[in-house]
């Protein structure tokens, strides 16, 4: 196979728009309230929640955690996201931004990696939950590492879902209502399989997403799961470049 | 050429922002383009600096095609659109940096514009402050600085002294001949003064094309009409329609004389010459002969607000009839 080392630049030049805005976009979650709103918040409410029911149980799994969060995941992702084009659109940075030499991917990528990572460093506090449940009892390691892989995976899609949401409009409450209501039918298509029509239900509850997420979280990964996380990701995200150029119609 | 555009055209929904356009901008040139709010200025902006592309039309800078080269034009362009956005929970040195980096500088050469940037715009004390927390002309400065940061060979700036004070308005348009000393540079405005101030050239546009190309001085002239002399003069009679106005209504190259009345025995007189005469020194001459006192007595030229007015007013008028 031959390598153009022309290529090289182009390669590095592109990895290098990607990481200003991501740094960029990160920067900004910790310099306003957002990034540590999202990080107590994540943790009260999980910690709340699922301590108040693990002692009834009386064993020693974060399976009630991991149930949890992808609830808690479908006000907080919105809530990350919302800002992250609706903002630039109504503060009209938006036309700085795509004046740059930069292609329109790129600032979609950026912008889309520095909220998931917000999600993953919001997930860190929560192995405190993980430390108090290996002193307390013998726990399986597997669906442990699944579930927090699942749910990595599962917010990426969700951050996706949010980003394609805030490039419909410039108003941040919009984006907020659409995004929650776009991931919340994610959410629900593998519960509602009674009302769906016998020969449609394999393919509805192959496009819920709590479907591959339980699949992970139980600690088997199975590759028709990467592949549903990975095409609905990226499916998602090339429709927010679309978006994004639609000012050129 | 910096700058070539060729029938540009665009169409929001059915409505023409834009109607087949066509102008040089030459290099090194600051470029005066004026017009009523809605005339096409910033549509033809946001063109040029490829945010949005033209329903039909060419675009050429630095004599690379907007359509095929945007790469190339992007990084050529340094460009301030309308409203100054900025991201105003960034500090000075943050923003400076993101816009470099994303023009791809890096390192020493970042660094270096960086500083000469902050320098020559003046907001070097003021660097580590909040965006947010500045005020217009600083932001100003920095919407500036942002546009200038990867020395771009073109300069568009969309109204960049509305919302300022005047004080303000001076201090950035110093800032922009300075800088456009060096550039070429495309600016917009719906304020004649402006122009005046700031700029070689100017393009009048109205409802989407241009009405008016030329210096200053070329559309003064171009459009200047006829002169009007305004007179008061002292003279011992009460019948000046026939005393007087037949001697004035007698020199060459006066087009009409119009009588104002009069005050005890000032009368007022309004005389229009022909373009390009003077009349007031036959007027004088007259005067002194007949023994009339002159008490006042002025002309006045058709004024660049006139010219503007005329322009982006009677042919909205003739187009639309």
């Amino acid at each position: 196979m031959k390598f153009s080392t022309k290529e090289i630049p182009k390669v590095l030049g592109t990895l290098s728009n990607v990481g200003t805005i991501f740094k960029k976009e990160l920067r900004s979650y910790f310099n306003s309230a957002v990034a540590y709103v999202v990080i107590v918040v994540f943790l009260a409410i999980v910690g709340w929640m699922y301590t108040s029911s693990m002692f009834l149980i009386n064993v020693a799994s974060l399976r009630m955690m991991f149930e949890l969060i992808p609830l808690v995941f479908l006000f907080v992702v919105p809530a990350i996201t919302m800002r992250l084009l609706a903002e630039e659109k109504k503060a009209g940075t938006i036309e700085l931004l795509t004046t740059k030499p930069l292609h329109d991917w790129e600032i979609v990528a950026g912008k889309f990696l520095a909220a998931w990572a917000l999600i993953g460093i919001a997930l860190i506090p929560t192995l405190i939950y993980y430390v108090t449940v290996v002193f307390l009892g013998d726990i399986d390691n597997g669906p442990v590492i699944g579930g927090y892989l699942g749910l990595l995976f599962m917010a990426g899609v969700y951050v996706a879902i949010g980003l394609l949401a805030s490039s419909f409009t410039e108003n941040q409450i919009v984006a907020f209502i659409v995004g929650l209501l776009l991931m919340f039918v994610f959410f629900m298509m593998d519960k509602v399989l009674i009302f769906v029509p016998d020969f449609m239900t394999s393919i509805v509850e192959y496009l819920g997403i709590d479907f591959h997420f339980s699949n992970i979280a139980r600690g088997v990964i199975d590759s028709r799961d990467v592949v549903y996380f990975g095409s609905v990701l990226g499916f998602t995200l090339y429709l927010s470049v679309v978006s994004l150029e639609k000012r050129k119609w | 050429m910096a700058i070539a555009v060729r029938n540009l055209t665009k169409l929001y929904g059915s409505e023409k922002a834009v109607d087949a356009i066509t102008f040089d901008v030459k290099t090194g040139e600051i470029l005066g383009f004026l017009g009523p709010n809605g005339a096409g200025k910033t549509t033809t902006m946001k063109i040029i600096t490829c945010y949005m592309p033209p329903t039909s039309g060419m675009v050429e800078v630095e004599g690379l095609d907007i359509a095929e080269h945007s790469f190339e034009v992007r990084k050529k362009i340094g460009y301030l659109p309308e409203m100054n956005p900025l991201y105003l929970d960034m500090n000075v040195v943050e923003y400076l940096e993101y816009s470099a980096r994303l023009h791809g500088l890096k390192d020493a050469l970042l660094r270096s514009r960086l500083k000469e940037m902050m320098d020559v715009c003046g907001i070097a004390d003021v660097r580590h402050k909040d965006i947010g927390e500045l005020s217009k002309g600083f932001r100003q400065r920095v919407g500036l600085a942002q546009a200038m940061i990867h020395d771009p060979e073109v300069l568009i700036l969309d109204e960049p002294t509305s919302g300022l004070d005047p004080n303000q308005i001076v201090e950035i348009r110093n800032l922009i001949r300075q800088l456009g000393r060096a550039k070429t540079v495309v600016l917009s405005t719906h304020i004649l003064s402006e122009v005046q101030a700031t700029c070689d050239r100017v393009i009048i546009i109205n409802e989407g094309t241009i009405v008016a190309d030329g210096t200053l001085e070329q559309l003064q002239q171009d459009f200047r009409g006829s002169e009007r002399i305004s007179l008061e003069l002292k003279a011992n009679t009460t019948n000046a329609m026939t005393v007087i106005y037949p001697k004035f209504k007698d020199i060459r190259h006066v087009e009409s004389v119009e009588y104002g009345g009069q005050e005890g025995e000032v009368h007022k007189f309004s005389i229009l010459a022909e373009k390009g005469f003077d009349v007031r020194e036959e007027i004088f001459r007259r005067a002194v002969s007949e023994g009339w006192v002159l008490m006042e007595m002025s002309r006045k030229a058709t004024s660049l607000e006139e010219v503007f007015h005329k322009l982006t007013t009677a042919e909205t008028i003739i187009t639309k009839q």
